[in-house]
C-alpha cells in the first residue's frame, strides 16, 4: 500500500521531513517500509497490520501523525456541496466534519452511551448533515426488510432485504454530469499510488477511498432497470459480469446489489460491468454501504477477487462515514463534470454499530505495561486518537473510554492499553528481568536425542534437514503400512503427502550430491514422520543415516579387513560391515540386553545386503544397501546405504548407564580356530553355539578372517575365529585352555564345520 | 632464533652434505689398517691421512645409537678394533729407531678416534642446535640437513589427515544455541505436534473463524477434513504458538517455556521462502509479568546470542494472540548498526542499521480465557510470548543468501560448518 506524505500534510501541519515522519509512523506501528521519489512526489510504501483498516488511507495516517506530534487534525470537511445547485434539496447545504476526531453523537442521547449492539436496533435514518434521527423505517416489515424512508424514496428507492449483512446503505444521486478525464491533481495523486486514472466519476471513488478509506461505488443510473436498488442474496445460478469483465455465476450465499431485474454488484467486492460508468453516462448513483465483514470475506474468497474495497470491508469499514464518503465523491464529480445533486443524501440504517464504552483501569495499564506512564500522558494519547474519555471512580482510577467509529479493532480494555503503549513509544518502557520461582525441566528424550546426534556427527555424518513433503509415489514406495496424511492444497504433486519415512528425503539429498559430483557423502537426519493409525494422527520420531558407497568405503576399517577373498562379494560384505558398524556405534549408546539382526527389511532395500536390528525384541532399525530397482528408478549414480532408526524405540530404552567392571588381574589368552563351513551357516549361529557352551572364561568370540575360493570348494567358506579366555581367579593353565578349546571345536563341528589343519 | 651450528658439524660432515644414512657396508672397500713397510715421516703421514679420512667418513654416517655402537666397536674394540690393529701393525711392528715417531703418530690417531667417537655421540645426544652452538650461524641448508638426518623431522606444512567429523546443520545449531540462551533464563523446552487442529493453531490463539488474520498464515490443510467440525480439522501448524496453549493446558503457572519446532506455510520456495521452516517460540506467564519484562528478557537474550554490543528496538505490530504486540529489531550485527560496510551498503539490514528478528507481545487475555480453568485467569496472571524464525536467523548469522540451501543436503554447503 502506498501513501503520499504530501497528501497527508493536507490534514495535519507537520514540521518534520518525510524521512522523520516515516520513522515516527513506523515507531507507532504504521509501518513505512520504504520511501521513493521526493518532494511532492514522495511515496511511502506502507506495511499496515490487518487490524488497522482505519490507517490504510491518508486521513487515517494523518490522524496517527497528529497524535504523535500532538498537532491538530483538520476536519474532513473541505468539500462544500453547492446549496444552490441542488435540485430538490432541502437543508443540506454543506457536509460538516462528520469525520473529525473525536466525533460524538451524544447529543441525540443514543449511540455510544448505549451498550454494544449485536442485534439490529430500531431501523433509523439520518439526514445528510450528520445528525441522527432514529425513526422506524416505513419499509420495515416482519420480514425484516428495510427500505429508505419516503422522502428518500423520491430521490432513489433503496430496499435492503438483508439488514443483518448490510446495516447501512447510503447513496447520492447526481444528474446531468459529464464523464471525462479527471483533473490533473486527482489523476496525478492516483498515479503516485499506482492507481490507473479512468474517468472523473470512477476516479472520484478511488480518490475518496485513498483519502479517507471508505470504499464507494458509482452506477450509471440510467442502466439500473426499474430505477431502484435492492440489497439481497443472489439467486442460485444468477449471472453477474463484474467490472473485470469476468462473467460470474452466483449462489445464494452471495450478497448482491441489484436493480429491479438483475444483480449489478457483488456487495463490497466489485461492481457490475453492465451498469458501470461510460462516456455516455449522465446520471449517477453513488453507493456507500457498510457490509458484514465475514460475508465480504467469503465472497471474495469464493470468487477469487481481492479488491481494495473487499480488503477494507473484510477488516471492518467505518460505519459512520458512509454519507460523508458519498458526499466527498459527489463533490469531486460535480467539480469536474458539473451537473447537480438530485435531492439529499439517502441513508438507510437498520442498526447502529456503536461500541459500548470500555472501562479502562489505570491499575490494569500499569499491571500490563509496567513502567511509569502518567495519567496525563494516557489521556493525551487517547484523546488525540479520537477516543472520548469520561473519568469515573475515585482519583481517575477508572475511565470510561468511548471508541471512535473507525476503530473496529478496539473492543476491549487491553486494546486501549495497546493504544497507550503504541503511542507512548515501546522503546520508552524500561527493560526489566522478571523473577521466577518455577523449575527448569528438560524434555525426557532431550539427552538421548543429543547423544545420538553427537555420535552421528562423530562418525562423520553431516546433519541434514529435508522437506517434510513427499510425492504420492514415494509415499507408496516408502509406506510403513500406516495411513498417510495428504495435503488439501499442496504446493505440487511432488510435495503432496506428509512424509512417512525419512528415506525418500535422504535419497533425494544423496542424489542431489551425486549429481553434483560430490561422491563422498554421509548425511543424517533426525525428524518426525507423519502417519494415521487407528484414525489418529501420530508423529513418530525417526533418525536416518545415508551414505554413498564411496563414503562407506572410505571409512577406516579399524579392525582390518575380515573377508580376504577376492571379488565383488567379499568387498560388499566388508562395506556392509562398515555401515553396520556405524549403526552399532549409534545404538551402543542405549541400554539393551540384546541386539539381534535378521533379514526382514522393506522392499526398497537390497534383499541380500540389508538387515533389521532388534533391540530387546523391538524393531529399532532397518539398514543396508538400497535395492537395485530403487537405485535405477532414482537414477542414483552410485550404490547408497540407508539406515532408518526408530527413535521412539530408543527413547523407550534409555541411555546406557555405565557400571564399572573390574579389570582382569590375570592374563588373557587367545586361541584361533580355522574351520570350513557351508555358506548357509552364518556367524551368528556359531557365536550363539559357542557362547551357549557356558564357558565362564570365554570373554570374546569373534571372526578374524574369512576366505572363499582357492582350495575351498564352492558353497563353502573358510573362517578363522578367535576366542579370548581369561579367568578372574587365576592364570589359566594349559590344560584348562585346552579343555575350553576342545569344547569350542566340538560346538563348531556340531554345526557342520570341519576344522582345518 | 635458530642461528647456531654445532662444533661437531666438522668439515667432513659439511662436505658430505646430503649423504645417505650410515653406510659402512655400502662403502666399496671398508678401511683396513695396512702394514707399514716404510716408516718415513711421509709414509706415516699418508697412512694416517688415509685412516683419518676413513674415520671422518664413517663418523659422519652415524645416524643413530646402533650405528654409533658399531662405529665405536669397529675402532675401539680391544679385540681387533682399528686402534688395536694400529697398535699391532704400526707401533709394535715398527723398528726400534722409528718407534718414537710412530708412537707419536699412533697417539694422535688414538686421540682423533676418541674425539670422533665422542663427537658422534654428542651429535646423537644433542638436544638442539642452539644449545650446542652458541654464537654459530647456521645456514638454512645445514638446518634442513640437521632436521632430516638428526631428528627424523617431517614436513609439518603438509595438510593434516582429518578424521571426517560430521557437520552440525546451521539451522539446528542456531536453534540449539538460541534454546540454550533461554534455558539459562529458566525456560524449559516444550514441543507439540506438527499436524495440528484448527483449534490449537487458530481458534485458541484468538484467530476467530473467517478472520482475515488467518489469511496471512497461508495455511496448508490436511485433505479430507470437511466432515469434521472446524475446530477439529487438521492442518500443518503455521507457527509454534499452538504449543503455548497445549502446555498451558498441562502445566499451571508460573510457566516459562521455549518451543523449537518445524512449521509449514503455503509459500512457494524461493531464496527467502520455504514451505517448511523452523521457529523458536517462547512464553512466560506469572503473576507479575509486564511489557518491560518482555523487553528486558528479549534484550538480554539477544545480547547473549549476538553479542553484548547489540541493541534492541521494539515497534508496534499485530498478532491476534498478543496485545500489545511488537516486532523486535536488533541493531545490525553485520555492520554494527551503521548501515554500511566500509564504502558498501550493508545488505542484511538494507542500510537501516536494524534487522527484524522476532514478533512478540503480551499474551492476549482472550488466549488465557481458553486455559482459564488451569490457573490462567487473565485478571490474575499476565505473560509475554515471542516467536522467531530459526532459518532466518541462521541466514543472517552466517550470511547465507538462499534458504533452499538449508534443505538440499548438499555436502558442499553443509561441510562449511564442519
Amino acid at each position: 500500500m502506498k501513501i503520499s506524505p504530501q497528501w497527508v500534510r493536507e490534514f495535519v501541519q507537520l514540521s518534520v521531513d518525510d524521512r522523520r515522519l516515516a520513522e515516527d509512523l513506523t515507531g507507532v506501528g504504521i509501518g513505512v517500509e520504504g520511501i521513493s521519489g521526493s518532494g511532492a512526489d514522495a511515496v511511502f510504501e506502507m506495511e499496515i497490520g490487518t487490524n488497522r483498516p482505519d490507517a490504510m488511507n491518508h486521513y487515517g495516517v494523518a490522524r496517527e501523525a497528529a497524535a504523535i506530534y500532538d498537532l491538530p487534525l483538520k476536519e474532513l470537511s473541505g468539500l462544500r456541496l453547492p446549496a444552490s445547485g441542488v435540485a430538490g434539496a432541502k437543508a443540506q447545504s454543506s457536509v460538516k466534519g462528520v469525520y473529525a476526531a473525536p466525533k460524538r453523537r451524544s447529543s441525540t442521547g443514543h449511540g455510544r452511551a448505549g451498550k454494544k449492539t449485536s442485534a439490529p436496533k430500531a431501523a433509523s435514518s439520518r439526514t445528510s448533515h450528520g445528525t441522527t434521527e432514529v425513526v422506524p423505517f416505513p419499509g420495515v416489515a416482519s420480514s425484516g426488510v428495510v427500505s429508505s424512508k419516503s422522502s428518500e424514496r423520491e430521490i432513489f428507492p433503496i430496499t435492503v432485504e438483508e439488514p443483518e449483512l448490510c446495516p447501512r446503505f447510503s447513496a447520492r444521486v447526481i444528474r446531468g454530469t459529464t464523464i471525462k478525464p479527471s483533473p490533473e491533481k486527482i489523476a496525478h495523486r492516483l498515479k503516485l499510488l499506482d492507481q490507473r486514472p479512468i474517468s472523473n466519476a470512477v476516479d472520484a471513488t478511488n480518490y475518496v477511498l485513498w483519502e479517507m478509506g471508505k470504499p464507494t461505488h458509482v452506477f450509471d443510473m440510467d442502466l439500473l432497470e426499474g430505477g431502484r436498488l435492492v440489497i439481497r442474496h443472489a439467486k442460485n445460478g444468477e449471472k453477474l459480469k463484474t467490472l473485470d469483465g469476468v462473467e460470474r455465476t452466483l449462489s445464494s450465499d452471495d450478497l448482491v446489489v441489484a436493480d429491479a431485474k438483475k444483480a449489478v454488484g457483488l456487495a463490497g467486492v466489485m461492481g457490475g460491468y453492465d451498469t458501470m460508468i461510460t462516456d455516455k453516462t449522465k446520471n449517477i448513483v453513488i453507493e456507500s454501504a457498510w457490509w458484514d465483514p465475514g460475508t465480504v470475506r467469503k465472497m471474495s474468497r469464493r470468487h477469487g477477487i481481492h479488491t481494495d474495497a473487499s480488503h477494507r470491508f473484510e477488516r471492518g469499514a467505518d460505519f459512520e462515514s458512509t454519507v460523508l464518503s458519498c458526499d466527498l465523491v459527489a463533490a469531486l464529480i460535480l467539480e469536474s463534470g458539473g451537473g447537480e445533486l438530485s435531492g439529499g443524501a439517502i441513508d438507510a440504517v437498520s442498526r447502529q454499530m456503536d461500541q459500548a464504552p470500555i472501562v479502562l483501569r489505570l491499575s490494569e495499564v500499569h499491571r500490563i505495561l509496567g513502567g511509569n506512564l502518567s495519567t496525563g500522558e494516557i489521556f493525551r494519547i487517547l484523546k488525540k486518537l479520537g477516543f472520548g474519555l469520561i473519568p469515573e471512580g475515585q482519583a481517575d482510577a477508572q475511565i470510561r473510554v468511548q471508541i471512535p467509529s473507525w476503530r473496529l479493532d478496539v473492543e476491549r480494555e487491553i486494546d486501549v492499553i495497546e493504544e497507550i503503549a503504541r503511542l507512548h513509544g515501546y522503546d520508552k518502557f524500561e527493560n526489566s528481568l522478571p523473577a521466577y520461582s518455577g523449575a527448569v525441566v528438560d524434555l525426557p528424550h532431550a539427552a538421548m536425542d543429543a547423544t545420538l546426534r553427537e555420535r552421528a556427527l562423530a562418525l562423520g555424518y553431516n546433519e541434514a534437514v529435508s522437506l517434510t513433503f513427499i510425492s504420492h509415489a514415494a509415499a507408496e514406495t516408502f509406506s510403513s503400512g500406516a495411513g498417510v496424511l495428504e495435503l488439501e492444497n499442496p504446493l505440487s504433486e511432488e510435495a503432496s503427502v506428509m512424509r512417512t519415512s525419512l528415506a525418500p528425503g535422504m535419497l533425494d539429498m544423496l542424489a542431489w550430491n551425486l549429481n553434483r559430483d560430490a561422491e563422498d557423502v554421509r548425511l543424517f537426519e533426525m525428524g518426525r514422520v507423519y502417519e494415521m493409525r487407528d484414525g489418529e494422527r501420530v508423529e513418530p520420531a525417526r533418525a536416518c543415516l545415508g551414505a554413498t558407497l564411496a563414503a562407506v568405503k572410505n571409512g577406516l576399517p579399524m579392525g582390518g579387513v575380515l573377508d580376504v577373498s577376492k571379488g565383488e562379494h567379499a568387498a560388499a560384505a566388508e562395506v556392509f560391515r562398515l555401515f553396520k558398524g556405524d549403526l552399532e556405534t549409534l545404538l551402543a549408546a542405549f541400554a539393551y540386553r540384546e541386539l539381534s539382526f535378521d533379514r526382514q527389511t522393506a522392499e526398497y532395500f537390497h534383499p541380500g545386503r540389508s538387515a533389521r536390528a532388534l533391540m530387546d525384541g523391538a524393531v529399532v532399525a532397518q539398514f543396508g544397501q538400497l535395492a537395485e530397482e530403487v537405485k535405477a528408478e532414482r537414477k542414483l549414480r552410485q550404490d547408497v546405504f540407508l539406515a532408518e532408526i526408530d527413535l521412539d524405540v530408543l527413547r523407550g530404552q534409555g541411555l546406557r548407564q555405565v557400571r564399572f567392571a573390574p579389570l582382569g588381574k590375570y592374563p588373557a589368552v587367545e586361541r584361533d580356530f580355522s574351520f570350513v563351513f557351508s555358506d548357509d551357516v552364518e556367524f551368528e549361529a556359531m557365536r550363539r553355539a559357542v557362547m551357549g557352551l557356558g564357558i565362564s572364561e570365554l570373554r570374546e568370540f569373534k571372526p578374524v578372517e574369512i576366505f572363499r575360493g582357492g582350495s575351498i570348494g564352492a558353497g563353502k567358506y573358510s573362517i578363522l575365529v578367535r576366542a579370548r579366555l581369561q579367568s578372574d581367579e587365576a592364570t589359566l593353565r594349559d590344560e584348562q585352555i585346552a579343555a575350553c578349546a576342545e569344547k569350542i571345536v566340538g560346538a563348531l563341528k556340531g554345526m557342520g564345520g570341519s576344522q582345518r589343519a | 632464533m635458530r642461528s647456531k651450528s654445532p662444533p661437531c658439524l666438522s668439515e667432513e660432515r659439511r662436505d658430505k652434505d646430503g649423504a645417505p644414512a650410515f653406510q659402512l657396508a655400502a662403502r666399496n672397500v671398508a678401511y683396513t689398517v695396512s702394514k707399514l713397510t716404510d716408516y718415513s715421516a711421509g709414509a706415516l703421514e699418508r697412512a694416517s691421512a688415509e685412516l683419518f679420512s676413513a674415520l671422518g667418513e664413517e663418523a659422519s654416517a652415524v645416524k643413530n645409537e646402533a650405528d654409533w655402537k658399531v662405529f665405536r666397536d669397529r675402532w675401539m674394540a680391544r679385540k681387533n678394533g682399528v686402534l688395536t690393529q694400529v697398535n699391532e701393525l704400526w707401533l709394535k711392528a715398527a723398528p726400534r729407531e722409528a718407534k718414537r715417531e710412530v708412537g707419536q703418530v699412533v697417539n694422535r690417531v688414538k686421540e682423533q678416534v676418541e674425539q670422533k667417537i665422542k663427537g658422534a655421540k654428542d651429535w646423537l645426544d644433542a638436544p638442539s642446535l642452539e644449545i650446542m652452538h652458541p654464537g654459530y650461524t647456521v645456514s638454512a641448508e645445514e638446518l634442513e640437513k640437521y632436521r632430516f638426518e638428526k631428528i627424523g623431522s617431517v614436513d609439518i606444512t603438509l595438510p593434516g589427515i582429518r578424521r571426517p567429523i560430521g557437520a552440525e546443520h546451521p539451522v539446528v545449531k542456531t536453534t540449539n544455541e538460541m534454546v540454550r540462551v533461554f534455558q539459562k533464563l529458566g525456560y524449559s523446552v516444550a514441543e507439540g505436534p506438527v499436524v495440528e487442529t484448527d483449534y490449537y493453531n487458530f481458534e485458541s490463539l484468538n484467530f476467530p473463524p473467517n478472520h482475515p488474520a488467518r489469511d496471512t498464515q497461508d495455511t496448508l490443510f490436511i485433505a479430507g477434513q470437511q466432515a469434521k467440525p472446524q475446530r477439529e480439522r487438521l492442518l500443518l501448524r503455521t507457527h509454534t504458538s499452538p504449543v503455548q496453549i497445549r502446555t498451558m493446558e498441562k502445566m499451571r503457572p508460573p510457566l516459562r517455556i521455549v518451543i523449537p519446532g518445524t512449521v509449514h506455510r503455503n509459500d512457494p520456495p524461493d531464496a527467502s521462502h520455504s514451505p517448511m521452516f523452523h521457529q523458536i517460540e517462547g512464553l512466560a506467564v506469572d503473576s507479575n509479568i509486564t511489557f518491560g519484562d518482555l523487553k528486558g528478557t528479549l534484550d538480554h537474550a539477544m545480547k547473549e546470542f549476538f553479542g553484548s554490543s547489540v541493541k534492541t528496538s521494539f515497534r508496534p505490530s499485530f498478532f491476534p494472540f498478543t496485545e500489545p504486540s511488537a516486532e523486535m529489531y536488533v541493531s545490525c550485527f553485520i555492520c554494527g548498526g551503521s548501515g554500511r560496510r566500509g564504502s558498501d551498503p550493508c545488505r542484511p539490514c538494507k542500510q537501516t542499521g536494524w534487522i527484524e528478528i522476532l514478533g512478540c507481545g503480551m499474551v492476549d487475555p482472550n488466549v488465557f480465557e481458553f486455559v482459564k480453568d488451569n490457573g490462567y485467569d487473565p485478571r490474575k496472571v499476565s505473560g509475554f510470548a515471542f516467536g522467531m524464525g530459526a532459518d532466518r536467523i541462521a541466514l543472517l548469522k552466517y550470511g547465507v543468501d538462499d534458504i533452499q540451501l538449508f534443505f538440499q543436503g548438499d555436502v558442499r554447503f553443509l561441510r562449511q560448518w564442519a
